[in-house]
């Protein structure tokens, strides 16, 4: 297990490292520090002079490492758009994003799972085809279609909720969060709802055919032999052995939920990271393009990493056959 | 075949009636026309597919109305309702107009030849790459493969949409300024396709190393043949299988990605509006109570989404049983 632990450490790093070089090539060859900074009247010696300060004469390598040290520290520059350090606006935004992400995930779970049990046991049952079929079509949609979909009828027809933007926010530990506040609430729920429906289907149809495999299994034949209601053998015995693959595919998701809320908090005006990452694609803000890279670099590699040792608690053969 | 076809007729005369000779003939007999024959929801798709496709090609004869020559464009057939004539100049539009008079028919027209251009391209482009490169690895081995497959793996830890925003993001910033809307479609084209490349290679690389073990392979090799011979005319030919059912799902994926940058502005310029484009102008009036500038192009872009999907689905399991 160790081994295993170690082996899949070196992986995350490996990425990292990567993707850091991706993020420092796009620093160092796209786009002219000193240019952007002295602007276009600067005489070759003061050009000269900065460059020398700003280390730019360095080794590659040097720089690289340089690149990764400051990183690490959150310094990522100067935003070529809004003028502020990089490292702040995100650490201003970040909140908005995972929080939102935090609710459509827990969303996606939790009604992703239920459903797929649902329609495992109700195999033939007419509301069973009925939400298979839809979750066919709502796996074809895409994203922003969902979201203005749901702002037309909820928010233009139907007047119940807020169409865009975030509300009122409410501080808990110095951070601003929307989830503590009605107003916020209400402006979290559509946007949750629309990043968390391609989750959901996905989910519900994991579970629905993880289910069924499992419910062929020996075992379970045997449960029913000792006389157990369905009940005990559906919830008790069957839904457990159904966790671990749907463990990994949710853990993978959140990660994707994260990199789909660019879609999301564009549609609805929320504003957090992606909408940030999105502008600085239109204006080619690359400081904020790269550090986006890098942090959403440190969100996957983490939940992969965690999903991973997930695995070991939820189910013990793994760990017996890795010793 | 001839000879085999004549030999098994006088061996079996009961079955010379069920021999295929031509190309037509094996083909209605094949699993594949049987299968299509019998899913309505397939028939379906792929007409609409066919229907959607001929309307993109032709839309420069069939389009009713030339959207992009400002000089045909009457302000006041602006917000012309769908299915009725335009109350002040009584041009009718079949599916309304948008704020500046284009019929929104036309614009649909044309979006379509832009999405699905783009989709298309990006996907022979991801398909040549994923091929090239997954028969490289799965046929030479070694520190090539390692470094392939690696790279595909980073690039699979990130969703392909996020890449591709990335990528079109990059290239956005190495073209100089003015020629950036002129070169949109093409950055846009090469973004997707290198964002998709890595299903294509990861899938040609494991029937590779399938199909190299083969004893047709070493006859290959014996009768000295080159490297490349081997993959591109004795390998590729029997792993054409999965790349077509890759290809089809990539193209509903492509689809789906462009329209996806093109709703968000990053994508298609707006003098060559694709779908999402369209849905990105006819959201700003859903507040106003103008649905028909956003309902008929999303409606569009679902059908033609849909109908590449349903029809990988149906290809995929067609064409490889084991994966039902």
């Amino acid at each position: 297990m160790l081994a295993f632990i170690i082996r899949r450490l070196g992986q995350a790093l490996l990425v990292l490292m990567a993707v850091g070089f991706v993020s420092f090539a796009m620093f160092k060859f796209m786009g002219d520090p000193v240019e952007n900074m002295l602007g276009q009247e600067a005489t070759a010696a003061d050009r000269a002079e900065l460059e020398e300060r700003l280390g730019l004469n360095d080794p590659i390598v040097v720089q690289y490492v340089r690149f990764f040290g400051r990183a690490l520290s959150g310094d990522f520059g100067v935003s070529y758009r809004v003028g502020l350090p990089v490292g702040e606006v995100i650490m201003d935004r970040l909140p908005a994003t995972l929080e939102l992400a935090f609710l459509s995930g827990v969303i996606a779970m939790t009604l992703g799972f239920f459903l797929g049990v649902y329609t495992a046991i109700r195999r033939d049952g007419y509301v069973a085809n009925f939400i298979m079929t839809a979750s066919l079509i709502g796996v074809s949609l895409p994203t922003f279609l969902i979201g203005v979909f749901l702002i037309w009828l909820f928010a233009v027809n139907l007047g119940w909720l807020p169409s865009f933007g975030r509300g009122d926010t409410g501080s808990l530990f110095g951070v601003d969060l929307a989830i503590l506040t009605w107003s916020g609430f209400k402006s979290m729920i559509l946007p949750a709802i629309t990043l968390g429906l391609y989750q959901m289907t996905l989910i519900m149809r994991l579970v629905r055919s993880e289910m069924l495999e499992v419910l062929r299994a020996d075992y379970i034949r045997f449960a029913r032999a000792r006389g157990l209601s369905q009940k005990t053998i559906n919830f008790g015995h069957a839904m457990k052995n159904t966790l671990v693959p749907v463990i990994t595919v949710t853990g993978l998701q959140f990660g994707s939920i994260v990199a789909f809320a660019i879609i999301t908090e564009s549609v609805f005006q929320w504003p957090g990271v992606g909408l940030l990452f999105i502008n600085a694609v239109n204006f080619v803000d690359i400081p904020v393009m790269s550090a986006y890279l890098l942090l959403v670099a440190v969100i996957f590699v983490t939940i992969n990493l965690i999903v991973d040792l997930l695995y070991f608690t939820i189910d013990p053969r793994l760990s017996v056959s890795n010793n | 075949m001839d000879t085999q076809t004549t030999k098994g007729a006088s061996a079996r005369p009961e079955f010379t009636e069920a021999v295929a000779t031509t190309f037509w003939q094996r083909w209605m007999q094949s699993d594949i026309w049987h299968s299509y024959k019998r899913s309505p929801v397939i028939i379906v798709s792929s007409l609409t597919f066919i229907l959607l496709v001929l309307g993109a090609v032709l839309s420069p004869l069939i389009s009713p109305y030339t959207p992009f020559d400002p000089a045909s464009l009457n302000l006041m057939n602006g917000f012309s309702k769908p299915f009725a004539a335009n109350e002040f100049t009584g041009d009718y539009f079949l599916l309304g107009t948008d704020d500046q008079g284009r019929d929104v028919l036309s614009t649909i027209l044309f979006g379509l030849r832009v999405s699905l251009f783009v989709g298309v391209v990006a996907v022979l482009f991801a398909m040549t790459l994923g091929v090239i490169l997954g028969l490289l690895a799965g046929y030479v081995g070694g520190w090539l493969d390692g470094v392939i497959m690696r790279i595909a793996d980073i690039q699979m830890t990130f969703p392909s949409i996020m890449v591709a925003m990335l990528l079109y993001g990059i290239g956005k910033g190495l073209i100089p300024p003015d020629l950036r809307d002129e070169m949109a479609i093409w950055v846009l084209i090469l973004s997707i396709g290198l964002s998709e490349w890595v299903q294509f290679a990861r899938t040609v690389r494991g029937a590779t190393m399938v199909e190299r073990q083969k004893e047709y392979v070493q006859a290959g090799h014996l009768i000295g043949l080159t490297r490349w011979s081997i993959m591109l005319r004795h390998i590729l030919p029997n792993v054409t299988s999965p790349i077509l059912v890759i290809a089809t799902i990539s193209l509903a994926l492509a689809i789906i990605a462009e329209a996806t940058l093109s709703f968000l502005g990053v994508g298609a310029p707006k003098t060559e509006p694709s779908l999402g484009t369209l849905i990105n102008v006819g959201r700003q009036y859903i507040l106003s109570g103008e649905w028909w500038i956003l309902l008929f192009p999303s409606l569009t872009l679902l059908a033609l989404a849909l109908s590449v999907n349903l029809f990988g689905d149906w290809l995929r399991d067609i064409l490889n049983p084991k994966l039902r």
